[in-house]
């Protein structure tokens, strides 16, 4: 009996003493930091900003090689991207975003930035941070009024109060101009918070501030200037289109922004080698002391695919010599480049017959391209000329005197020519071989962005430079454009000369030179391949004259902006074979349609701003639609 | 044993089999078809170019059913029974719509509907001859809409194909004429060479083209076949 009191006794001790410890199950978590913990330390606020800086939107980047198949600048030589070249007509939907998600994100790190979890910062630091998360926003909205006009212009972190109604949680479109104007006005207000650091590449700096302002005010500038010219694409609500009238408005913030960035002499062109190709092609890999890039994504080596490291070399290496079983992907067109001048500023596109029909003759490969703007060879590995210190073998076969050719379908493969009884090499080892993958199917492979580094192009390190956003030349093109479109050609000759004897120009343009051609001209050249062209059809409202949709031929004209340009087209030498004649052994060139290239891209002006989803609009239908679809 | 274990099978297909009927839902049956006509007569226009959305009203969200216009003017849309609102999206096609922009369909069973609009120019009168290689056609733009919507001529095309598909995008030869250099709209007459086709094929399909400033869609006369 006494016991059982006892026993009865320890039992009830027992419960109360676990139940009244509440500490007990008050713990920390172990898997996630809390906003205290994270807003008063800050690496960890780096970290989340980081994030934020790894999911800008990009279209045409390292990180997508196809995207540059999208229209006249390369051929897509992989089995899976042919498509892109029997298409016709892109979808509405094409270049769609829609990305709040990203923009919330980004409102509550602005938030929690500004807010007291912050106090113990020191307050420069604080106010970088928060300039940070603004210039990610209004990148963010920069991003989406490219795409789709006007949008929503959400500043705050929206909370929904689970009432059943959440009609107060949709927003209409803002017009089209207050978005670029709330653009620029962040990045005035931002400026003087962020460090004015040449080597600070991959954050904000000063530098980008007035780098962006400068391609955000010409946008809109040229919005409003030629969507004159396309006056249904508009919506009466100014959601889409701007008023002509506001262009010299952007057009003067465009050239002060730019002026004020290559006036402080914070950045400067890009000239530290001999060789101009050489030059022009480092631009882009040089990541020691660069004084000319200003923004960009920055990649470590890596054998994972998480988009740390860089595959644009790994999916872009010639075959002849690649490192790993890819590459050759991005053939750049003829389109491009016969694009690039000669050297005394004239236009000539390639001639590979006499007027009589016969052959041009050439000792080598490279003399087909003498004598040209120093950006094609640092834009585009030509037949003949080397990558890595490695030759190029970029040959369709052996034309005969007879006119039959002779041409394998392997890379590199060996047949009997006739007169002969011992196999020879009849197609190089680049190709190019038409419908084979990584084979240059347009004649050319890629050369900018192109790491030069062993191990570059090795599934198991891939690169570590990096993708450029923005750098001076393309600031220098910008002031040039606004220059001439508020009529002051002599200056604007003055910004592309610059550009230009950096390429090797000698002679410099005069004020009479300058043409809008020209314009569009020297940013098609100076700046293939980075990811500008279809913002710049579009705000030029040339896409749909230059992509029609008819089967055109290549274009005689290579200077002016509205030739049509809906097929890709390339180059092909070919070794001459006629033993006994002085021209055995010696280069010809045929001009060829690879045999994928079947469709024709046609623009249509439903494509000028992107189709907004049907979800989208039933979940909050004060959103208009898009013009034309 | 054997024989149960066929049964068995048999047992288990049939079920499989019966359970078809379970679980589908009916199919759309109801045609709506017709032509997009100007005083009862069709409207050519490229193919995949010019359509039309079908709204079905009262559910909760929306989601328009696009009919796509055939190059003779012609659609055709298999549906559910229901009241559909027909609707012209803005910029489509080289004409405007005649009264109200919605038309109400109450489908039940098949239907032919054609819609009336208003193009802004016809083309009449087409007529094509073949001589020497050359395809020669005739024809008179005649301008419809001519109040304060009326819109100029941008350029008229001939176009002429190997197959029946026959625009800007799928030809074999064209040639053009713009908008400021027609003499007499009244009688336009164009002529362009054949070129070569492989395989030889004795016949060409021909039709002209009429681009309306500022509109993105062009107007056709119809297909025509031509012995060469």
């Amino acid at each position: 009996m006494k016991n059982k009191i006892l026993y009865i006794l320890i039992i009830l001790l027992a419960f109360s003493w676990g139940c009244n410890d509440e500490d007990f199950l008050d713990r920390e978590p172990t898997d996630i930091l809390l906003d205290d913990q994270v807003w008063g330390d800050q690496a960890l606020i780096l970290s989340v900003v980081s994030d934020l800086y790894f999911r800008i939107p990009e279209y045409q980047s390292a990180q997508g090689w196809w995207n540059f198949a999208d229209f006249d600048e390369a051929f897509a030589s992989n089995f899976g991207d042919y498509w892109r070249h029997k298409n016709n007509d892109w979808g509405y939907g094409e270049w769609s975003l829609w990305n709040y998600g990203y923009i919330r994100e980004i409102n509550l790190f602005i938030q929690k930035a500004d807010s007291d979890l912050t106090s113990e910062l020191d307050p420069a630091v604080k106010a970088r941070f928060i300039a940070e998360g603004r210039f990610l926003r209004a990148n963010a909205y920069f991003e989406l009024v490219k795409r789709m006009g006007g949008v929503p212009l959400i500043l705050e972190p929206m909370e929904y109060d689970f009432s059943g109604d959440a009609s107060y949680l949709q927003h209409p479109r803002a017009k089209e101009a207050e978005v670029y104007d709330f653009v620029l006005s962040e990045l005035d207000a931002i400026k003087g918070d962020l460090p004015n650091d040449v080597n600070v590449k991959s954050r904000a700096t000063q530098g980008l501030a007035l780098a962006m302002k400068a391609r955000v005010a010409i946008y809109a500038a040229s919005i409003a200037k030629y969507g004159a010219t396309t006056p249904n694409v508009s919506l009466p609500g100014g959601e889409v289109g701007i008023d002509a009238g506001l262009a010299n408005g952007y057009y003067n913030q465009a050239l002060t922004a730019a002026k004020e960035l290559i006036n402080s002499g914070t950045y400067s062109l890009y000239n530290k080698k001999e060789d101009l190709s050489e030059n022009f092609a480092n631009i882009f890999i040089d990541k020691a002391n660069n004084p000319e890039v200003i923004f960009v994504r920055d990649y470590v080596q890596s054998e994972r695919n998480d988009g740390r490291a860089n595959n644009w070399t790994l999916w872009n290496q010639p075959w002849s010599g690649a490192e790993d079983l890819e590459g050759g992907r991005t053939n750049p067109s003829l389109n491009l480049v016969q694009s690039f001048e000669m050297l005394d500023n004239s236009f000539a596109t390639f001639q590979t017959t006499t007027e009589e029909g016969d052959y041009i003759f050439f000792d080598d490969p490279i003399d087909m391209f003498a004598g040209r703007d120093a950006r094609l060879a640092g834009t585009v590995i030509l037949p003949g000329s080397k990558f890595k210190g490695k030759d190029l073998d970029i040959w369709a076969g052996y034309q005969l005197a007879d006119g039959s050719i002779v041409t394998g379908d392997e890379f590199g493969q060996r047949k009997v020519l006739p007169g002969s009884e011992t196999p020879v090499q009849v197609v190089g080892f680049d190709g190019p071989i038409d419908g084979r993958e990584f084979s240059a199917q347009s004649g050319f492979y890629v050369r900018k962005h192109m790491d030069v580094n062993t191990g570059s192009g090795q599934r198991g390190l891939k690169s570590d430079r990096w993708w450029v956003r923005y750098r001076l030349a393309e600031t220098y093109l910008i002031a040039a454009e606004a220059a001439f479109e508020l009529g002051n050609a002599g200056e604007a000759a003055g910004y592309m000369n610059t550009v230009r004897s950096r390429a090797g120009f000698t002679t410099d343009l005069t004020a009479d030179d300058i043409t809008f051609d020209r314009i569009v001209h020297e940013r098609r050249v100076e700046l293939a391949f980075e990811g500008h062209q279809l913002w710049d059809m579009k705000r030029w409202r040339l896409a749909h004259i230059v992509f029609n949709g008819e089967q055109a031929d290549l274009t005689d004209q290579p200077w002016k902006a509205d030739e049509v340009s809906t097929r890709v087209f390339g180059l092909w030498p070919y070794k001459y074979h006629e033993p006994g004649s002085a021209n055995d052994g010696k280069w010809i060139f045929k001009q060829v349609l690879p045999g994928q290239v079947t469709g024709a891209d046609r623009f249509r002006l439903g494509n000028y701003y992107s189709f907004i989803n049907d979800d989208i609009r039933n979940n909050n239908p004060q959103i208009v639609k898009n013009p034309n679809q | 044993m054997k024989k149960l274990k066929f049964i068995f099978t048999l047992l288990v297909a049939t079920a499989i089999f019966a359970s078809c009927d379970w679980d589908n839902y009916d199919e759309p049956e109801s045609f709506l078809k017709g032509t997009i006509v100007y005083n009862g007569e069709p409207i050519n226009v490229s193919y995949n170019d010019v359509n039309f959305q079908l709204w079905e009203p009262g559910w909760e969200l929306s989601y328009p059913i696009n009919v796509v216009i055939d190059q003779d003017g012609t659609y055709s849309a298999l549906l559910f029974n229901g009241s559909y609102k027909l609707v012209f999206p803005d910029g489509q096609g080289p004409f405007r719509t005649v009264g109200a922009d919605t038309l109400d369909v109450n489908l039940n069973g098949d239907q032919n509907m054609d819609i009336e609009v208003e193009p802004y120019y016809m083309i009449r009168n087409a007529q094509f001859s073949a001589s020497g290689g050359n395809v020669t056609a005739t024809f008179q733009a005649e301008k419809i809409i001519t109040d304060a919507d009326a819109r100029d001529i941008e350029r008229v095309n001939l176009y002429v194909n190997k197959s029946q598909f026959v625009d800007f995008r799928t030809n074999i030869a064209s040639t053009e004429i713009g908008g400021g250099d027609i003499a007499d709209a009244n009688s336009i007459s164009m002529s362009v060479a054949v070129p070569e086709i492989t395989p030889t094929q004795n016949y060409v399909y021909a039709r002209v083209g009429l681009k309306v400033a500022g509109r993105e869609d062009m107007i056709f006369s119809s297909v025509q076949r031509i012995d060469l």
